[in-house]
């Protein structure tokens, strides 16, 4: 008799999986569901709450801040990062190491705390107004050490011998940056630049502080939620988002570790 | 340019890390087309002198100058030298051809002379078809070779090469040894040389600088440094040295009496100035100048008696290592193994004389 | 360089020399200007904000107005004792003599669902990383993806997935409605303590994986075949060998879990209810509909310091730093 034996490891692995992805797959299973409520057993298929969706103006306007607020803020992030990662990597200097800590606290701290920190010297110490700008701003605070580390394995990488030998074959920092290191950690920055534009695209908590008149897509998904009625469009909207992240992330960690791995960045 | 023979000239430089003194007060002067090689176990300060030179590193103290020109607020890329780096830093993101117009740039040739330059320099290293390579597609001797290539079409002054190549197999570092040498000649550029391989070093050079804890303790031609080492440290790092300790006696006509203990004395030629009688001296004598004989040797001879303490064969030849009573090592005694003996070891423990030529040792100071 | 003209070579202006010259002997000072626009942003924005919140909690909110006299007010509002008229707070039957017990409570609350979560969350990811980094021989990558994937999506709507979950009308609820097991929908699913330690452990565990698959894939294998051919077994060579090589990775997993969940906001509001609250929404309500800012950014600062106190005493007790040389 043949018996179908499996590793109690493997089974583990299954229900983890599982685990991990059924609830949240519930979103975009219930966003075809004819219902406006999320329950067994599923009604017919339709595509109502994508057509409510895109149908909702104040939606469309949602998503296009959140479109700038999250290519500018990848932008600025994967730059600072970048010189970060630069200097961490290139150079030894004393107090490293609390400059670094400090840099990667916004991984550590809630984001509630960056926040409602910010918001305090925004609107009690200069009295600044809260725009897409402070959102912005509180985006690229939780962005750049994601992009630090990002850029910093991939610059850590590579021979520091590569840049010497252009500075030895007669090129400034300047064009040695253009002609080597640039080019070498392109897959990197590229990485970083969608990452950061994830996060900021799926980031709530600090926008629900720091926006003003003007939200993002994930603050007006947050409205929506306590209207039952709305089931269907959020839900539609949820799935929308959930997928623009996966292809997102998907392409950057392929980027990254292809980069990392390999180290034949010739292809770009 | 007016600047003689000499094309670089350091002078009292030293680099010091914290309290760790790389490089500690060097002077020297290298010849314009010589290849110059600087030689010591890691950690001499041999990188970092080239280092110096191709101006990646400031000295503490001191000056560089080459051709005349002194160095230091040059900048590396306004340097008239280039560098073969240890790990060749072959961009590896640029195909061979990319990677030798590198340094081009900047002389704005046009294409097609770019392009010319870039076949002779593949000529010139043997790897014509090569260019439109990847370096991940290139072997370590081909990598070597673009390095060298890429560095050459700057039409450098000074060539550096640190440790070029160290990552290469034996045999293909030796093949690399011959044709470095034989380009060398064709360029006619001075090559300055860091290995930590003493053969590579004798085999290649016009002149080998003999570095330990930063400072340069002999500079000298390959059969100098081996046959008239000035010091203990250059005697044992080139090369097996046997070492006895005595004291000065007699000296005339260029000819010293060395007292060596309950060995009796030994007579040994002065080379340059004599020595005091009463100083204590080291006797230095390479394993292929002893003699081993079962018989006391003639009086015309040095000699004195041992016993066999081990034998290591290398093939061609074995080395029988000798107990001498007063020596802190057994003396080494190398012998070409002439006949065919399937083995040595039925020797070991077997009392022997050794005895050398008043002119085979050489007289150190202790 | 060779093709450079003398005059060309040097490329600096006469008053740049100077400081060129002092730039390239000084790598430090290279590296940090380098790095300074990341620096100076970080200091706008995170340290600058920090400062302003702990100057802000020695203030005090007068209805409308901010009084700026520096004062421990705030702190004391949060830990005054119980006068004798007040009532005594209890919670899990133990009593808090103090007069607005409801923040020490909610904190201590807090640090538990946290400290919950994080062991849910560690048992949950370290076999997972176990198989991922000793079991999975092909395809690493791909699986590698799949566990972190999650991480990247939008935290308010995996929280929002348990939402729908464990709700009311929620798809555990009618589908076991649906299968004849219960006839009412079982209430205590949502809004309460467990829900939110359940939402949380789901929401962090992918990102926990990490740092235990990779000090696990750090472990020389041969360590292990050592261990074996001195004659453990499997199970006592995970307990002697295994795990102690890759406490660093649990330990780094445990805070980069407790330490930002403590303060977690979305997911109490939405799975919490009136019981399942913490500190974070107690916060929120007083930077905003109760306008007690200067109170906050006391209470914020109250729950950093707390959170920063456990971690350290945590570290201490386990001996991280003595660990850390050790296995590097």
């Amino acid at each position: 008799m043949v018996r179908l034996r499996i590793d109690p490891a493997t089974a583990y692995a299954i229900f983890f999986v599982l685990f991990l992805y059924v609830p949240v797959l519930l979103i975009p299973l219930f966003s075809f569901n004819d219902s406006t409520v999320a329950t067994f057993p599923m009604k017919g298929f339709t595509l109502n709450g994508y057509r409510g969706m895109a149908a909702d103006a104040s939606l469309i306007n949602a998503l296009k801040n959140s479109l700038m607020v999250g290519i500018g803020v990848s932008i600025v992030s994967t730059a600072l990062g970048l010189l970060a990662a630069m200097g961490a990597t290139r150079y030894a200097m004393p107090g490293k190491s609390p400059v670094m800590g400090t840099i990667m606290l916004p991984l550590v701290v809630p984001s509630l705390i960056l926040a409602i920190a910010l918001l305090v010297i925004l609107r009690q110490v200069f009295d600044i107004p809260l725009t897409l700008w402070t959102v912005a701003a509180g985006h690229v605070l939780v962005c750049v050490p994601f992009s630090m580390l990002v850029l910093m394995s991939r610059l850590e990488g590579f021979d520091k011998g590569l840049e010497e030998a252009s500075n030895d074959l007669g090129e400034n920092a300047w064009m040695t940056f253009w002609r080597v290191t640039f080019p070498i950690a392109l897959p990197g920055i590229i990485a970083s630049l969608l990452m950061c534009f994830t996060i900021s695209f799926d980031e709530f908590v600090m926008a629900f502080f720091l926006s003003g008149t003007d939200q993002t897509l994930p603050v007006f998904l947050y409205s929506q939620l306590r209207f039952p009625q709305r089931l269907p469009p959020t839900l539609a909207l949820g799935s929308s988002i959930l997928a623009v992240s996966v292809v997102i992330v998907l392409v950057s960690e392929w980027l990254r570790r292809f980069g990392v791995q390999s180290n034949k960045p010739g292809a770009f | 340019m007016t600047q003689g023979d000499n094309i670089i000239s350091i002078q009292s430089v030293s680099k010091h890390f914290g309290p760790v003194k790389a490089v500690d007060d060097t002077s020297f002067n290298i010849k314009r087309g010589e290849f110059f090689s600087l030689l010591g176990p890691s950690g001499c300060g041999k990188t970092t002198l080239l280092r110096i030179l191709a101006g990646f590193e400031l000295p503490t103290s001191g000056e560089v100058t080459i051709d005349g020109q002194p160095m230091s607020t040059v900048p590396p890329h306004a340097r008239p030298t280039n560098m073969v780096f240890q790990s060749y830093a072959i961009f590896p993101h640029l195909n061979v051809r990319e990677n030798i117009a590198y340094g081009l740039r900047k002389r704005r040739l046009g294409k097609a002379e770019t392009a010319r330059i870039v076949e002779q320099a593949l000529e010139l290293i043997k790897m014509p078809g090569y260019g439109e390579r990847r370096s991940d597609q290139l072997s370590g001797g081909q990598r070597q070779r673009v390095a060298l290539a890429r560095a050459l079409v700057c039409q450098p002054k000074v060539l550096l090469l640190d440790e070029p190549l160290g990552a290469l197999d034996k045999k293909l570092r030796e093949e690399m040894q011959i044709e470095l040498r034989q380009i060398q000649r064709t360029v006619g550029i001075t090559f300055v040389f860091v290995t930590h391989d003493q053969e590579e070093a004798l085999t290649l050079s016009d002149r080998i600088a003999v570095m330990s804890r930063g400072k340069v303790l002999q500079i000298d031609h390959s059969t100098r440094l081996y046959e008239a080492p000035n010091c203990r440290e250059v005697a044992e790092f080139i090369g097996t040295m046997n070492i006895l300790p005595g004291t000065i006696g007699e000296v005339s006509h260029g000819r010293a009496n060395v007292a060596a203990g309950t060995h009796g004395a030994f007579e040994a030629r002065t080379d340059g100035s004599a020595p005091r009688p009463g100083t204590p001296v080291l006797i230095a004598i390479r394993p292929e100048k002893l003699q081993m004989s079962w018989e006391r040797p003639g009086l015309s001879v040095n000699s004195l008696a041992g016993k066999v303490g081990a034998v290591a064969y290398f093939g061609d030849r074995s080395h029988f290592y000798v107990d001498v009573e007063g020596c802190e090592k057994p003396l080494a005694v190398a012998l070409q193994n002439g006949e065919r003996r399937l083995d040595g070891s039925d020797l070991v423990g077997k009392p022997v004389w050794l005895s050398w030529e008043p002119d085979s040792a050489v007289l150190l100071p202790a | 360089m060779a093709v450079a003209e003398p005059g060309q070579r040097l490329g600096w202006t006469a008053s740049g020399d100077q400081w060129n010259r002092w730039l390239r002997r000084h790598e430090w000072a290279r590296g940090y200007l380098l790095m300074s626009p990341t620096i100076l942003v970080m200091l706008a924005m995170l340290v600058a904000p920090i400062v302003a919140l702990v100057v802000m909690s020695f203030w005090t909110q007068h209805v409308l107005e901010i009084d700026r006299t520096p004062t421990l007010a705030n702190y004391w509002h949060l830990i005054e004792p119980a006068g004798p008229d007040d009532e005594t707070a209890y919670w899990l039957g133990i009593p808090f003599p103090f007069k607005r017990a409801v923040y020490i409570v909610l904190l201590l609350k807090s640090i538990l669902m946290s400290f919950t979560a994080t062991v849910a969350v560690i048992l949950l990811a370290y076999p997972m990383a176990y198989f991922l980094a000793f079991r999975v021989k092909q395809h690493k990558m791909i699986w590698l993806m799949a566990i972190t994937l999650p991480f990247w999506t939008s935290y308010l709507l995996r929280v929002f997935a348990w939402k729908l979950m464990l709700g009311f009308g929620g798809v555990i609820n009618s589908g076991l409605m649906k299968l004849g097991l219960i006839d009412q929908p079982l209430e205590f699913l949502l809004y309460n303590p467990i829900a939110v330690v359940i939402t949380l452990a789901h929401a962090w565990v992918a990102f926990a994986i990490l740092p235990i698959y990779v000090s696990l894939e750090k472990i020389d294998r041969s360590l292990l075949e050592a261990a074996s051919d001195l004659g453990d077994r499997a199970i006592t060579r995970f307990f002697r060998v295994t795990l102690p090589l890759s406490a660093p990775g649990v330990i780094a997993s445990s805070l980069l879990v407790f330490i930002p969940t403590v303060g977690d906001y979305v997911t109490p509001t939405l799975v919490g209810g009136p019981t399942g609250i913490m500190i974070g929404n107690s916060i929120q309500s007083l930077f905003g509909k109760m306008n007690e800012i200067p109170l906050g950014s006391a209470l914020s600062l109250v729950m950093m310091l707390s959170v920063t106190l456990i971690v350290c005493l945590f570290l201490w007790a386990v001996g991280y730093r003595k660990m850390q040389r050790s296995i590097a």
